[in-house]
């Protein structure tokens, strides 16, 4: 009898334990760090942190330092941040700088030889596209909430949307720079359920521009946002930028010619002139502060930067790269530098830079160092002691205190400035342009001289101001910060042999390269992927 | 240290010759044993029960034992192919005692039981690719791993230890290599437990947990018609541990090994007075580089290595107290590894009851296994940076601000006490002296089993079994401060790193089993259904500050979880005792994988035919067994790597304190979306497989021979994603499939079995070829996908291992080499591969694997009277590494313009590479690391029995990792990955070991 007892109750048991396990496998995430996409908006502060997260895109590689939560994946998360990225294909690839380190990608970049299969090529695509995914989500998810907030939330949220699609815009641009015609997705296309489809780069030239339009009277008026945050003044910026490109991103490029598309120097007049007159920035008085470890304070003249915080926005390729990789040689990282845990010795400028850009010394932006330097020339890319190096960026404040922190620096990256703009109107003037003067571009010009030098002593004439000198003078003001590949090819200099820099053409002295690096190609890894691609001409 | 172990040592020899001195009363027994024909039985062995003593019978089937004890005794007899027989005999006094027995042939030659998985089976009956390795046939004296014991016994199983670390892990790979992101490790279940692949942090070993000591039986198994009844986990093999049970009568055993470890052979980098030369004649207009050369001579790889002892003790007591069969078994080790500073020390508990109530209808087996096990991991940074630290340096130069080791400064080493350069090489005796790095973990795995006899239907059981299995791993990594190498978040600060892992697991199934001997229809039925859930927890944290606690870095706590519910079955029919079918069906569900494609069905079949049973074979000579054997079937994975539960589902992962984002003067915590793919699936493999076994000449020879094929679909493969189509540049998928084809043949065989001599060896030899089919849906070959976990040491950029559709998995990724006439490769010189006129990554191509194609075991054990002599080898032939060691040996590492030199191997002088930057790169360094390594040699001495018989003494002598002949020109051929880059060298092992028995 007990025998047959035992049997039912197990009979029993095994029923109703079955039943009920099976129920087990509908699991949530029970780490508290990680929300699903149901509930995350139940928190109004998830609105703020998401929009926290498309700006902290532009320098940070995850959602922590250490790398177990990247965004792409790479052998080394400091190379799958945009800023180190970007910044590496705009002056990695011309004369203002030549890394040591002997990095295929790198080296490929300088010498003018990159394939598809480059790995910096790879991740700077991966990144842009990544960062647009992540304004992509949040305006489609906002957009979704919009109706059912109320009151200053929604005001707020609304704002937050505008701010996203300008952030949207700033990346297409860069992919416009960099790679010409390339996929194009908006909010209204659904993750994983569609293959994007290739965009003409005069028709992104397009997107780009009616989004900045379009957004503008959302924005904050100019100065009127927090710190690091998008108003209508870094719209402006971004539009003169545009149009003083247009030329460039509207044209033809084969592999073996180049045809400009329309100017535009009016349009970028007329921005750079709202910006001027809004009476809301002035330069900064001293060139040097604006790259230091407490240019937050400097608001006179940043319209927008890339906040960075040493001890709080903690990454290996943002600013933390621009410093760290120019330190090396005899510097004194710790005192001169403020960073402690020491320089990278990678980049420097090349010596055909310095002699031709930075010949006047008491032109206070020319801050080398040179001691223990051969800065005869660099036969040698990877000694990293042949060349001159830049002191422009530290991690010490305008006191000589060092920063927060001594690996991670404090020093904030002006992605729009006012010296920019001043100089944008110069030449949009010179091209052409209409709605300008020719005596405002000298007076501007010479506005950024006379800080330069303390004085007048710098100044220039109406009939110095040329194209020529033109970009010599951007070289001088916005070195090492992300303009110069851009400003080669606007000039005509970048490909050909019109203009021969050390390694130019991966030979010692320079040589001719061909018109189609106008352009990066499309990477191999997306090619491959996506069928509605076409790779540029000449790759 | 070294006298305590002198001591021991002694005390082992004393206890030996004390032994030598005991006696007893004995006679001599005589007999003869004969087939069931009345012809002679040469090499038949008799045993007496309960002794050491033995002899085999002589070419007339004669055998003579001598100081046999007095009064009753059991008379073990034994012969391959014929029914052991145990006779009860009575010994009188003298040389009279006389015992003829006949022994009858066995139809059943193979009695060994192969456990199957909720079940077992006799191995003659199996009809799957089941191996089944038992204690007596593992590696003598490998005393520290299960891996160790097994390894070069099982044809198809590939096992590399990952180092010589003292309780370090193997990889295991069963036929080769099936997924590319998800687990290929096996499937591990132990007395029925399955134990989780993920290794908690602060642990050397997933399997340091069983001591071979304790271990009855290993069976392998390796088709999928034998794994699909694990389903989803048995896609890459399945290793069953069944331990040792409680005996009839009290057995005592007491096992001690003694072991002293040296390294092989160092790196061969220059001396002093080489490098001096060399940095002159490589920069003599650079005087920052030449005014760095010090006069010191030191090898830093003698300064950090030592001779390492090791010590492993196991006590067990095995028995039956009244009805209560029990078994307990104690072990701990205590070994240093060669490399200073590092020491493993476990105590391993394991304890097995075998209860049964209601008249024997119900048994209970209850199994607990505790460990407690506590590391002292050097710091192995110090292996790469002896290697490379400039040799005319002294390992102390007197400085006062980093605690007197030699040190970089950035002033151009002239002041010792100046600031650090932060990236040059770390003083390696001061990164083992000042790291304080050390472990502890605690581990649990248990299990009841409830196997009940249903009273009512003859032949039904049920079968209920809950099992756990619960870890808490934690320890620290300190550095102290003044230390040049740490300088995160502290410049010099050191380092304080707190972690712990918590892991707990639990297991519950339930099932039926019906077996049924239908005698009028000549068949027999074996039918077993059930259900399965288990649910895998883990959680831990880490914090890092500076040695002194400034400034902390962000914690890094985590939390997971997923389950697992099946429901199995299979019946095995068996028509005449000839033809055997086995039917399996899982069917699985996962949380991992969302509800539209949760659950996956795995079904498989199989067939054997036992051909010498058939009429046709009657009056055969040749074979003595004879089975053909076909199975089909398909398996699972969902075993993804890195803790990645919630594949399918869209989530936000929020930042911790590091990543943050300030927008006016408040920084925000930043919120990001997850790629995710909702459609997210099993991965299956299909594998068939057809086998023969076979016996000759009695059995004396046996073996199988096995052919399979297997193909992997819907692999998950983290691979790209087109870009604006999620939210990561990767993205695990079901993409892709490959295939692994291969055979195996093993052969055991009993060559001399004569009164004095023994000798029987053991080969195996398998083949094993995989290829990707398919990586990305759209497209075919020319797609590379590199392997993001294969980076070159020395460059932030560049990955060694990719994919490929056609080749090999993990395929090396390299520049081809050109080379000038006398065959020295030339400096950046490659070959245009793709002919555009400019050498760049478009140029790379995919040369060999690291994987073997051929793979051998080969062991023999030989014995002559009281002594035996075994060895164990291995074979792995074209398997290739890459020689990272040498590849960053060149002209221009020895000098850094960061200011410090750097010591190279001396391929550096072969090569002489000076400028170029992408030589590490080259198939230069791609070489060949096929291998033959002698695992081990063993000699033994078994002495007659003491004390009326019953204490038995066995003393042995052993050497592991004996010797190794390659081409490979780097330090150890045998690296798991195939990417060399300075691991922790395998030791030559000398041991001493003593087995008492009472």
């Amino acid at each position: 009898m007990r025998a047959h007892k035992i049997t039912l109750i197990t009979a029993v048991l095994i029923v109703i334990f079955v039943s009920s396990c099976t129920k087990d496998l509908n699991t949530v995430p029970i780490d508290p760090l990680v929300t699903t996409s149901g509930n995350v908006f139940n928190s109004p502060a998830s609105y703020e942190e998401f929009l926290a997260k498309l700006y902290a895109s532009i320098g940070i590689s995850g959602q922590d330092i250490t790398f177990t939560e990247p965004d792409i994946q790479a052998a080394d998360q400091g190379t799958a941040c945009f800023m180190r990225e970007y910044w590496a294909a705009e002056e990695a690839t011309t004369d203002e700088c030549i890394n040591a380190w002997g990095d295929p990608g790198l080296v490929e970049y300088h010498g003018g030889i990159w394939s598809d299969e480059n790995l910096y090529v790879q991740l700077m695509y991966e990144r842009i596209f990544v960062n647009i995914a992540y304004c992509n989500e949040f305006i489609r998810d906002a957009n979704a909430k919009l109706g059912s907030l109320t009151g200053t939330l929604k005001t707020n949220v609304t704002q937050y949307v505008a701010e996203a699609r300008f952030l949207r815009a700033y990346f297409y641009y860069c992919a416009m720079n960099e790679y010409g015609n390339v996929p194009f997705a908006t909010e209204t296309q659904l993750p994983g359920t569609f293959l994007p489809k290739q965009i003409a780069r005069a028709d992104l030239f397009n997107y780009i521009e009616s989004e900045l339009i379009a957004i503008q009277p959302t924005l904050a008026a100019p100065g009127a946002n927090e710190y690091a945050r998008v108003d209508r003044a870094a719209d402006w910026a971004l539009l003169s930028r545009l149009y003083l490109n247009a030329q460039i991103f509207t044209g033809t490029l084969t592999a073996s010619s180049f045809t400009p598309g329309a100017s535009r120097y009016t349009d970028c007049i007329t921005y750079c002139n709202k910006i001027i007159s809004s009476g809301v920035y002035s330069l900064h008085p001293n060139y040097q502060q604006l790259f230091l470890a407490d240019n937050h304070n400097y608001r006179d003249e940043i319209i927008l930067p890339f906040a960075e915080d040493g001890t709080h926005t903690e990454s290996y390729g943002d600013v933390t790269f621009i410093i760290h990789a120019a330190v090396g040689g005899s510097e004194d990282a710790t005192n001169e530098f403020g960073i402690a845990t020491g320089g990278w010795a990678g980049n420097r400028y090349t010596t055909t830079f310095v002699n031709k850009v930075f010949s006047d010394r008491k032109d206070k932006r020319v801050i080398l160092y040179t001691s223990g330097q051969d800065t005869t020339s660099i036969p040698t890319p990877n000694v990293f002691t042949e060349g001159y190096l830049s002191a422009k960026w530290k991690n010490v404040t305008s006191t000589g205190a060092p920063g927060s922190n001594n690996n991670f620096v404090d020093t904030d990256f002006p992605l729009f400035r006012l010296g920019e703009v001043y100089l944008n109107y110069a030449e949009a003037v010179l091209r052409g342009g209409v709605g300008g003067s020719s005596s405002t571009a000298l007076s501007l010009v010479n506005q950024l001289r006379e800080r330069a030098y303390g004085g007048s002593s710098g100044d220039i004439t109406s009939s110095q101001l040329t194209l020529d000198f033109m970009i010599d003078e951007r070289g001088r003001e916005l070195q090492w910060e992300m303009f110069r590949r851009a400003d080669l090819i606007r000039f005509g200099l970048f490909t050909g042999g019109g203009y021969l820099w050390d390694w130019k053409g991966n030979v010692i002295g320079g040589q001719a390269t061909s018109v189609h690096l106008m352009l990066f190609p499309l990477p191999a890894s997306d090619l491959q992927l996506n069928s509605n691609l076409k790779q540029n001409p000449g790759y | 240290m070294k006298k305590i172990y002198l001591l021991r040592y002694i005390f082992l020899l004393l206890f030996i010759l004390l032994g030598t001195l005991a006696m007893a009363q004995t006679a001599t027994v005589t007999g003869r044993i004969i087939d069931e024909s009345n012809l002679p039985l040469p090499g038949a062995s008799v045993a007496v029960k309960g002794t050491s003593l033995s002899a085999p019978t002589d070419a007339n089937g004669y055998f003579k034992l001598s100081n046999v004890p007095l009064g009753a005794q059991v008379l073990l007899v034994r012969f391959i192919g014929y029914i052991p027989l145990d006779q009860l005999i009575t010994v009188k006094p003298g040389n009279d005692n006389v015992v003829n027995i006949q022994l009858k042939p066995s139809s059943e030659q193979l009695s060994e039981v192969a456990v199957i998985g909720y079940g077992t089976v006799k191995k003659s009956d199996a009809t799957g690719s089941v191996d089944v390795v038992t204690s007596k046939d593992f590696n003598q004296g490998a005393v520290n791993t299960i891996q160790d014991a097994i390894s070069g016994k099982l044809p198809g199983v590939v096992i590399t230890s990952i180092s010589g670390a003292p309780g370090e892990t193997s990889t295991i790979r069963i036929r080769g290599t099936t997924s590319i992101n998800a687990s290929t490790d096996p499937l591990i279940v132990v007395d029925g437990v399955p134990l989780s692949n993920v290794v908690p942090g602060g642990t050397v070993n997933v399997m340091s947990m069983i001591n071979p000591n304790d271990i009855e039986n290993i069976t392998v198994l390796k088709d999928a018609s034998a794994t699909a009844i694990y389903g989803s986990r048995g896609s890459s093999g399945v290793i069953l541990i069944t331990t040792k049970r409680g005996t009839k009568d009290l057995t005592i055993n007491y096992n001690v090994t003694t072991s002293l470890s040296v390294i092989p052979k160092e790196v061969p980098v220059y001396d002093a007075s080489q490098f001096t030369a060399l940095v002159n004649q490589v920069y003599p207009t650079t005087p920052a580089a030449t005014s760095l050369l010090g006069d010191a001579n030191t090898n830093w790889q003698d300064q950090i290595y030592q001779q390492a002892f090791g010590e492993d003790h196991n006590l067990s007591i095995a028995g039956t107290a009244k009805n209560l069969p029990y078994r307990i078994g104690v072990g701990y080790n205590n070994s240093d590894g060669v490399l200073k500073t590092y020491n493993f020390q476990s105590t391993v508990l394991s304890v097995g009851l075998d209860p049964s109530f209601f008249n024997h209808t119900l048994n209970v087996h209850i199994n607990l296994k505790g460990l407690y096990n506590t590391n002292n991991f050097a710091n192995q940074a110090a292996i790469g940076n002896a290697v490379n630290y400039d040799p005319t340096q002294p390992v102390y130069n007197g400085n006062t601000r980093w605690r007197g080791y030699t040190t970089w400064t950035t002033d151009g080493n002239t002041n010792i006490n100046g600031d650090p350069v932060t990236l040059a090489t770390a003083n390696p005796v001061a990164q083992l002296d000042e790291t304080n790095n050390t472990s502890t973990n605690r581990r649990s795995i248990g299990n009841i089993q409830f196997d009940y006899k249903i009273p009512d239907v003859d032949g039904l059981r049920a079968v209920a079994n809950l099992g756990y299995d619960y870890s808490l791993a934690f320890g620290h990594n300190n550095v102290l401060d003044s230390t040049q190498w740490v300088y995160i978040p502290v410049a010099s600060g050191g380092q304080k790193i707190d972690y712990n892992t918590n892991n707990r697991n639990q297991l519950a199934e339930f099932y039926l089993n019906y077996k049924k001997d239908l005698k009028s229809i000549k068949s027999t039925i074996d039918a077993t259904a059930g259900y399965s859930w288990s649910h895998f927890w883990t959680s831990g944290n880490a914090i890092q500050s500076d040695y002194n606690e400034t400034d902390y870095l962000p914690a890094q706590p985590y939390k997971t979880e997923y389950y697992l519910a099946s429901f199995f079955g299979r019946v095995n029919y068996s028509f005449e005792d000839k033809y055997l079918l086995t039917l399996t069906l899982r069917d699985d569900g996962t949380s991992k994988f969302s509800p539209q494609d949760r659950w996956g069905v795995f079904p498989a079949a199989a067939f054997a035919w036992k051909i010498l049973d058939e009429d046709f074979m009657k009056g055969n000579t040749t074979f003595s067994d004879l089975k053909l054997r076909l199975g089909y079937g398909t398996t699972g994975q969902q075993d993804l790597t890195n803790n990645n539960n919630y594949p399918y589902q869209s989530v936000f992962v929020r930042s911790d304190a590091s990543s943050q984002y300030e927008f006016g003067n408040n920084f925000y915590y930043t919120l990001r979306p997850s790629a995710y793919d909702a459609g997210i699936k099993w991965e299956s493999t299909t594998t068939s497989n057809i086998g023969i076994d076979f016996g000759f000449f009695g059995n004396r020879l046996t073996g199988s021979i096995d052919a399979y094929y297997k193909k992997t679909s819907n692999l998950l493969n983290v691979v790209n994603v087109p870009v604006l189509t999620n939210f990561a540049s990767t993205l695990l998928e079901n993409i892709g499939s490959m295939q692994n084809a291969g055979g195996e043949l093993s052969l055991h065989a009993i060559i001399v079995q004569q009164k004095d001599w023994r000798w029987q060896m053991g080969y195996n030899i398998s083949f094993n070829k995989n290829k990707i089919l398919n990586l990305v849906g759209s497209s075919g070959p020319g797609y590379i996908q590199v392997n993001p976990n294969s980076g070159i040491a020395g460059t932030t950029s560049g990955d060694i291992q990719a994919n490929e559709v056609g080749y090999p998995i993990n395929s090396f990724y390299v520049y081809q080499q050109i080379y000038n006439q006398n065959g020295k490769p030339i400096e950046d010189g490659y070959v245009d591969r793709n002919g555009d006129g400019q050498i760049n990554s478009s140029d790379l191509y995919l040369d060999h694997s690291p994987d073997p194609i051929v793979t051998m075991g080969i062991n023999s054990d030989i014995g002559y009277k009281r002594i035996d002599f075994s060895f164990s080898g291995r074979v792995s032939l074209g398997n290739y590494d890459y020689n990272n060691v040498a590849a960053n040996s060149t002209y221009r590492g020895l000098y850094s313009s960061l200011g410090y030199l750097s010591n190279q191997t001396t391929n550096a002088s072969y090569t002489q590479f000076y400028n170029a930057i992408s030589t590490n790169q080259s198939d230069y360094y791609i070489q060949n690391a096929s291998f033959f390594r002698m695992d081990n040699m063993n000699l033994g001495y078994n002495f007659p029995a003491y004390w009326n018989n019953k204490l038995k003494l066995r003393v042995s002598a052993g050497v592991q990792n004996v010797f190794v002949i390659t081409p490979y020109k780097g330090l150890d051929p045998e690296v798991a990955g195939g990417i060399d880059d300075n691991f922790f060298p395998r030791a030559r092992i000398y041991q001493l070991g003593l087995n008492a028995t009472l």
